[in-house]
């Protein structure tokens, strides 16, 4: 068997003919990524292949890194004053920290959605035309035709179509977040990401944004960070069990909740730990 | 015996009659401090039926058209708001033009972009500005701003921008005037706006932040998109509380503006507010109108001041609940 130097979230042998997503913009890999807040350590040289239109799950304890590596993604975490990371991570073979990247500019290709939904205190229409109106060089008729699409997109558009004028704070928290995921779709991205965005939703909240993500994943790659390893084995392809900032093991979904190769992966799929 | 609920025994008499004491002085205090709390709404109460009693000769003798005459004559007792409640009102219009947009981008410096060990040292500097005394304000006034309004600013309005044409800067400057009232005031309440933003826009959530990053937005498109709009009624409660300040600042205004019961359309010309104007001839009133007069201009003031703190208070109660 020939292992890749890097553990790929593409399977070797099974289930490989959508999987890959190869030929489509949106793969993510991370080469020997390190990441510390100040003098603590985060993650700890992560070796990770994300797919392109796929949904990949990462999994693990509190403080793992998950989320951590999540926001490293779309370079959320240098905002924070005295951070550094070691190693690359590529969007389709370019370096997201390199020099000639525009943080602004990949964080329109990189979307993301965050636990608490954050919808700004504007009209429905406003929020989702926040992205698109700051890139510039819409017409109006654009606009329009861009919020209407991406709140299609995130399965909302029924439910505010007759709304778009009133505050987004009216709406309810599975719908806030959904006009987040709209939010985020309006610019167009590549990739998804998304930090626990069910955890503080209601069960039928939560399966509507699961099934958004199945349809999601035919136009875009979706990373998501979750607490909750039945809705990982729900939605995601792929899962990447982290623990202690490492990376312990990544497989297809299945794989991970069947027949783990780790014995730290099967404690804690099995709730033995964590 | 019998295991379960039993009544409540009698307590011991100590007990009770500590527990009684305790009950009486309970009371005591409740009364003394309920009364304590009613002393302040009912002082208002009486400064407010004071000032009206004392104002009600004149205004019963010149009714509505006291509001909008121009007339001050005590000698022959014709009394007139107009001039002074213009006064206060442009020079504070012109003290929030020039101290507004200011005093946002000192908040706006200081929550985010301000490095955090410079953060409070600037905080209070420019709270500072607060505490200095009026009549010092009024003494920079005559001898740093009024020189430098008349040989620099005033030159340069008019020749290099050319507003000598605009009514608002036409005319002679001599010294003291609307303008340099207004720019008085405008330090003024520079602190109290840039304060009350300040707390605002440091109390904007993160996830507003992270929201408008998330979308590609840079660190000036987050704070003009998202940070700036969220806190905007916060912002405009802050405004409001530095206008209440500006209509009723007396002691540097008087010192700089001339005192002129005219309307003049120029900032460059002298004028009053109702303030300095009572500050000014209270202690000569002539007559019984006179002291009518000037309580009735305190009357009016007193009104103005009410319904500008009111709206402060109803946008900031705004915030709150949309937060």
């Amino acid at each position: 068997m020939t292992a890749p130097s890097i553990p790929r979230a593409t399977p070797r042998t099974r289930d490989t003919p959508r999987a890959a997503g190869e030929g489509h913009p949106g793969t993510i890999v991370a080469e020997h990524f390190s990441f510390w807040y100040g003098k603590k350590q985060a993650l700890d040289a992560i070796d990770l292949a994300i797919p392109a239109r796929n949904v990949t799950a990462l999994i693990g304890p509190s403080g793992c890194g998950k989320s951590t590596f999540l926001r490293s993604i779309n370079r959320m975490n240098e905002l924070l004053p005295g951070t550094r990371h070691e190693g690359a991570i590529t969007l389709d073979g370019e370096g997201i920290y390199s020099k000639t990247i525009d943080a602004t500019a990949l964080r329109q290709r990189i979307g993301m959605v965050f636990q608490r939904w954050n919808p700004f205190p504007k009209s429905i229409y406003e929020n989702v035309a926040w992205g698109p109106r700051i890139n510039g060089g819409r017409s109006r008729g654009e606009l329009d035709a861009l919020v209407e699409s991406s709140l299609r997109r995130a399965a909302l558009w029924d439910e505010v179509k007759d709304r778009l004028r009133q505050s987004a704070l009216g709406l309810s928290g599975g719908q806030q977040q959904r006009l987040c995921i709209a939010r985020a779709l309006a610019n167009e991205p590549e990739v998804l990401l998304l930090d626990e965005p069910a955890s503080a939703l209601d069960p039928i909240a939560t399966q509507k944004i699961e099934e958004l993500l199945y349809e999601l994943k035919r136009e875009l790659t979706v990373v998501i960070v979750t607490h909750n390893l039945q809705q990982a084995a729900r939605v995601s392809d792929y899962t990447a069990f982290f623990y202690m900032g490492k990376l312990v093991e990544v497989d297809a979904t299945d794989r991970i909740f069947t027949s783990p190769r780790e014995e730290r992966t099967d404690a804690y799929i099995t709730g033995r730990f964590g | 015996m019998i295991v379960g609920p039993r009544p409540l025994e009698e307590p011991s008499s100590g007990l009770a009659a500590r527990l009684a004491s305790a009950g009486v002085g309970d009371r005591v205090y409740r009364v003394a401090i309920t009364l304590f709390a009613a002393c302040v709404p009912l002082l208002l109460l009486l400064i407010a039926a004071e000032i009206a009693r004392a104002a009600w000769p004149a205004l019963r003798t010149f009714g509505f058209g006291f509001l909008t005459s121009s007339a001050w004559d005590p000698v022959n007792g014709a009394f007139g708001a107009a001039p002074a409640l213009y006064g206060t009102i442009v020079s504070s219009i012109v003290a929030l033009v020039i101290a507004t947009p200011l005093a946002i981008g000192v908040a706006i410096y200081l929550s985010e972009f301000a490095p955090g060990w410079l953060r409070q040292p600037v905080s209070f500097l420019v709270d500072l500005l607060a505490a200095i005394p009026s009549v010092v304000y009024g003494l920079w006034g005559i001898f740093v701003l009024i020189p430098l309004l008349r040989t620099h600013v005033v030159p340069f309005l008019k020749d290099t921008l050319h507003l000598g044409a605009t009514p608002l800067f036409s005319g002679p400057n001599y010294g003291p005037s609307m303008l340099a009232a207004g720019v008085i005031l405008a330090i003024m309440i520079l602190p109290y706006i840039s304060a009350v933003a300040r707390e605002v826009l440091l109390a904007v959530p993160r996830s507003q932040r992270e929201a408008a990053l998330a979308l590609g937005a840079t660190r000036w498109e987050t704070i003009w998109g998202a940070v700036l709009p969220y806190a905007r009624s916060g912002i405009i409660g802050g405004v409001i509380l530095g206008l209440g300040r500006a209509l009723g600042e007396t002691m540097a205004v008087t010192m700089v503006i001339g005192n002129t019961h005219e309307i003049s359309s120029s900032l460059l010309s002298p004028g009053y507010t109702m303030a300095s104007l009572i500050a000014n001839q209270f202690s000569e009133a002539t007559g019984d109108l006179h002291l009518s007069a000037l309580m009735a201009i305190g009357f009016v003031l007193f009104v103005l001041t009410l319904v500008v703190n009111a709206l402060a208070r109803w946008l900031v109660w705004r915030v709150a609940r949309s937060a």
